[in-house]
């Protein structure tokens, strides 16, 4: 299980982030909504020290690391728990879509290449893009990418996936496959952490979805509470717009 | 004004081709170091080395900024009178060592630059899997910014491999120095020299060429 306690983050007088408290149960799937600017991705890149917290404890199983104190190799070890999805796909450019999700798994886990290899084949099948192997990013389209980028988090069997608002970038006609491969993902109980402004994609995975404003948890719950019967009022105004 | 000696000057080119060797060995051997001191340089520029930054940021200043020539002198009449280890130096080492550090420092902002223009978002995704700093720099940061900096590099080596004709000046019999002591026997300064400039432009001409092909090559891989 994951446990966050008081994450800030700051950018010179203005508090991105407020003392974030969250726990995520193993398997559970938690999507933050909320509108542009509140911290939501930042708190996605501050729990893998993307961004690096200013205060703020996350412990993720028997890892803790405190921003306080966080060294290098404390950092490390907490990045390779988690996976990241990211909004503009930051797949590796001088690497083929395979080797994408072959290269963590040789040079940080140790993986030989046969192994390497034979996992990324398996991951390419199950995204539908096993005759891509071989493409670079360059030559692959904005949904093609996101699903590598979906993959090469999904080979990594990390923890915890934190997924940055993974359909955002992308040209409408490619945001079904994408949202489809992460229904799947859902699916098999993998722990997320997901920011989007996908409502209904929300409602169908989440355990749990989360309201943020203001870089604070303004609210949270059930997608049907919360999309249904909203407590607050900033929740609810919200909603109303995003509808 | 008189006709030009021809068969003088085809009589020369044999000469003076048997001299290609060590010009281009000259430049390839300095090539060779430049291109591993610019990439260590270029690197600590980019991560910033306490103390050490200062030193690299000085060798670049002093290296971009005093002229290759007077460089060269410095290292073969000048050095050997502080360090005695260094007085048994030939000129041929001595024009490498020369040469190896006036174009590193060079080759080293060139590939700052491209290592900089790496987008923001490789670094990250490189961190986010969990590589370390070296091996992000390594495997994910450098083979990109190789290709960004790898025309501008190779126009290095082709100013490098016409510099090498200054190590004439420490006394090396290169293409430049054989030519020089051609003309001192017949007194055909016109024509040796001719001879000479087309030859440099020859190699240069073609290694032009392939500079082309592999730019071509290198932006094809990250083409659609």
């Amino acid at each position: 299980m994951i446990r966050i306690r008081g994450l800030t983050k700051r950018y010179g007088a203005n508090t991105v982030l407020d003392a974030i408290d969250l726990d995520i149960e193993a398997g559970e799937r938690v999507v933050i909504i909320g509108p542009s600017g509140t911290g939501k991705s930042t708190l996605l890149r501050c729990v893998n020290y993307l961004d690096r917290p200013d205060i703020g404890v996350i412990r993720i199983g028997d890892l803790t690391v405190d921003a306080a104190k966080a060294r290098p190799a404390e950092i490390l070890a907490l990045r390779r728990r988690t996976a990241f999805v990211f909004q503009n796909y930051s797949l590796f450019a001088n690497r083929t879509a395979r080797e994408n999700i072959t290269e963590a798994l040789i040079t940080v886990q140790g993986k030989s290449r046969e192994e390497a290899d034979a996992r990324a084949d398996a991951i390419l099948l199950d995204i539908g893009l096993a005759d891509r192997a071989n493409a670079y990013p360059a030559a692959l389209s904005g949904g093609q990418q996101q699903r590598i980028g979906i993959g090469r988090a999904m080979a990594l069997d990390a923890g915890l996936m934190l997924i940055d608002e993974p359909t955002s970038a992308l040209d409408p006609e490619w945001v079904g496959e994408v949202l489809d491969l992460m229904r799947r993902v859902a699916e098999r109980r993998q722990t997320m952490l997901i920011v989007t402004h996908e409502m209904q994609f929300a409602r169908e995975i989440a355990d749990r979805v989360i309201f943020m404003d203001g870089g604070r948890i303004v609210e949270q719950g059930p997608p049907a509470q919360l999309f249904d019967a909203p407590r607050d009022k900033r929740t609810e105004s919200f909603l109303r717009r995003v509808r | 004004m008189r006709a030009l000696d021809l068969d003088y000057m085809l009589g020369l080119v044999p000469v003076i081709l048997g001299y290609v060797p060590l010009t281009l060995g000259m430049a390839l051997a300095a090539m060779v170091g430049a291109l591993a001191l610019a990439s260590l340089m270029a690197v600590e520029r980019v991560v910033r080395v306490p103390v050490l930054d200062g030193v690299v940021q000085l060798f670049i200043s002093f290296f971009r900024g005093t002229p290759l020539l007077v460089q060269l002198f410095l290292f073969y009449y000048g050095l050997p009178q502080i360090i005695p280890v260094l007085a048994g130096i030939n000129g041929v080492t001595a024009a490498i060592l020369g040469l190896t550090l006036h174009f590193s420092a060079y080759m080293a902002e060139s590939i700052r630059a491209a290592i900089l223009g790496v987008d923001r978002s490789q670094w990250e995704a490189a961190q986010a899997v969990g590589m370390t700093q070296t091996q992000s720099m390594r495997r994910i940061i450098l083979p990109q910014a190789a290709r960004v900096a790898a025309p501008t590099l190779v126009n290095y080596f082709i100013d490098m491999i016409k510099s090498t004709s200054l190590a004439f000046t420490l006394g090396v019999t290169e293409m430049m120095g054989a030519t020089q002591k051609e003309a001192a026997g017949s007194f055909l300064y016109f024509e040796a020299f001719l001879v000479v400039a087309v030859l440099y432009w020859a190699i240069v001409e073609i290694l032009s060429f392939l500079q082309k092909r592999l730019e071509f090559h290198l932006t094809k891989a990250l083409a659609r």
